[in-house]
């Protein structure tokens, strides 16, 4: 019972940090029908950022909260300005093109990120020095520690944040106009370019508050981390329903439960013979089985236009 | 108000709209009919700068807005109801009488204004939280109207908004429309069904393959032997 609480606790945390990256996915998608994949190497680059800022200020006496909020706040005014430059300098020359091009685009610019990272913070593997505070608590025998707390609420907060703001702000209305029908959103007096810009911006400050929470959490660091963990989290947006923000929330917990639940028992189920480490196997076992059974996602669904 | 010199309109080398001139006055309201493909939907997208013209000038109040970006037609005073309505199917229908408003600040101003939607459909007022995209065409065809309305502009383009709906719905679409152009509203029709079109028009221009080949007052056009034979099936 305690390792299943256990399992359950690191599959909400995992969760949270996927949601968050899995909403920069669905969020591109839906206004313009592109699956960004550099999306997991803005993540990275957040985590990289932050790393840098809280090793430089780490022995400088400043609060750890301070510091955290610096490093926060360096994480995301850099990842902000990465996404609003790829928009502008990658996709919008492509904007008319068919879409193959843009994709093919977006596995490039994601090389080239992940290069770009190499040469700047090198190809070793990073810490994240120990500076958080460790409390822990016991739940049922098993513990959870402030830092999973404070990840799980923050997640939460900013992914109600964001559906304020689509769903309730004159912004987000005209994201969502945007998305169902750009031509007809331009007649509304909407500027589509600025649109798209806003939401790279918004898709990529919350990849870097994932990357300060990731490398927080796992304490590693590394320039090619952001490549399994935006699979993962695409995973997430199409088990949700790629281009629906609940989904995205919704896929990216249950993904982040799957797989800890998945890691935790798969030692059991097979006798020993497949250990934790078939953890990545469970996300594209249930891409697969996604695409195959339920296209659309868990909650995508289509109200046609009727003639 | 609008003055139309020698557009043209291409799509690849096929030639749409072959350089045709026309204008509406203010407070007019003016028809642009013709059979399918004769090129009307085409000059009223490249009005609402949803199409490049592909030459010809296009004057509104004095001032050249062929090049401008589609996005600031609307704070200019102008607002299209599209062919087919494209009202946004997912967002209900206060929201989408909201992004109708988008180009506009003044929230009270832009409340007054959806109660006067309402007023003049009562149908949208019972249904305001429903989705768009759940409702019947005619009751699409009105938001569409309405949200047009709800930037309050001074040239209203109108593109088929007969087509689909059944022949009660078109008649209480029609009425919307003359009652919105007697109050002072400049109109321009694009419609298929010419009879309609004339009948609520003060004036009107008849298109043939991409080119405006008659002209004349409504009431003379309706008369006219030509235009009786071949768009009223005479």
């Amino acid at each position: 019972m305690d390792i299943f609480i256990q399992q359950i606790i690191n599959g909400l945390v995992l969760g949270s940090i996927y949601a968050l990256v899995a909403l920069g996915y669905t969020m591109v998608y839906g206004i313009m029908g592109l699956i960004n994949f550099a999306h997991g190497e803005i993540v990275m680059i957040g985590a990289m950022v932050a790393l840098t800022v809280v090793k430089l200020l780490v022995n400088s006496g400043l609060p750890v909260f301070i510091i955290i909020l610096i490093a926060l706040a360096g994480a995301v005014a850099v990842c902000m300005a990465v996404g609003y430059s790829i928009e502008r300098i990658a996709y919008r020359p492509l904007r008319r093109a068919p879409k193959l091009a843009p994709l093919i685009t977006a596995i490039g610019v994601s090389i080239v990120l992940q290069n770009l990272a190499m040469l700047i913070w090198g190809r070793n593997y990073h810490a994240f020095p120990p500076i958080l505070p460790d409390a822990q608590f016991d739940i049922y025998g098993a513990t959870i520690t402030s830092l999973q707390v404070t990840i799980v609420l923050i997640a939460a907060l900013m992914m109600a944040g964001l559906i304020v703001l689509i769903h309730r702000t004159r912004l987000g209305r005209a994201m969502r106009a945007t998305s169902e029908n750009p031509l007809i959103a331009q007649l509304m007096g909407v500027n589509i370019n600025q649109i798209i810009s806003f939401t790279f911006v918004i898709g990529s400050a919350l990849a870097a508050v994932a990357g300060l929470m990731v490398s927080a959490n796992y304490s590693i660091v590394h320039f090619y981390m952001g490549f399994m963990l935006g699979l993962k989290a695409f995973t997430a947006a199409v088990l949700g329903g790629i281009g629906n923000i609940a989904g995205a929330v919704l896929g990216g917990i249950l993904l982040g439960l799957i797989e800890s639940l998945g890691a935790g028992y798969i030692g059991d189920l097979t006798g020993g013979f497949l250990g934790s480490h078939y953890q990545d196997v469970f996300a594209f076992f249930v891409l697969i089985c996604v695409l195959i059974f339920r296209p659309s996602g868990l909650v995508g669904e289509k109200i046609s236009e009727r003639a | 108000m609008l003055e139309v010199t020698g557009l043209r309109v291409a799509y690849g080398g096929i030639q749409a709209v072959r350089g045709i001139t026309f204008h509406v006055n203010q407070g007019e309201m003016v028809t642009l009919i013709g059979a399918n493909g004769a090129g009307k939907t085409s000059t009223l997208k490249a009005l609402a700068r949803l199409l490049n013209a592909a030459g010809g000038s296009v004057r509104y109040c004095g001032k050249e807005i062929s090049t401008l970006p589609p996005h600031e037609l609307v704070s200019e005073g102008i607002a299209l109801v599209p062919e087919g309505r494209g009202v946004f199917p997912r967002m209900s229908i206060v929201e989408n009488l909201l992004m109708g408003a988008y180009s506009r600040r003044d929230k009270e101003a832009i409340n007054a204004d959806s109660e006067r939607v309402f007023s003049l459909f009562p149908r949208l007022k019972e249904r305001s939280q429903q989705l768009a995209g759940t409702l019947s065409g005619g009751e699409q065809q009105m938001l569409a109207i309405g949200r047009a309305l709800m930037s309050r502009p001074k040239l209203l383009l109108l593109d088929e908004p007969s087509m689909g709906l059944a022949p009660l719905m078109v008649q209480k679409i029609f009425e919307v429309i003359r009652s919105v152009a007697d109050a002072g509203m400049t109109v321009l029709l694009v419609e298929q069904n010419a009879k309609l079109a004339l009948e609520v028009s003060q004036r009107g221009y008849v298109m043939e393959s991409g080119e405006i080949t008659l002209t004349d007052e409504s009431t003379k056009l309706l008369a006219n032997p030509k235009v009786r034979e071949a768009y009223l099936g005479e």
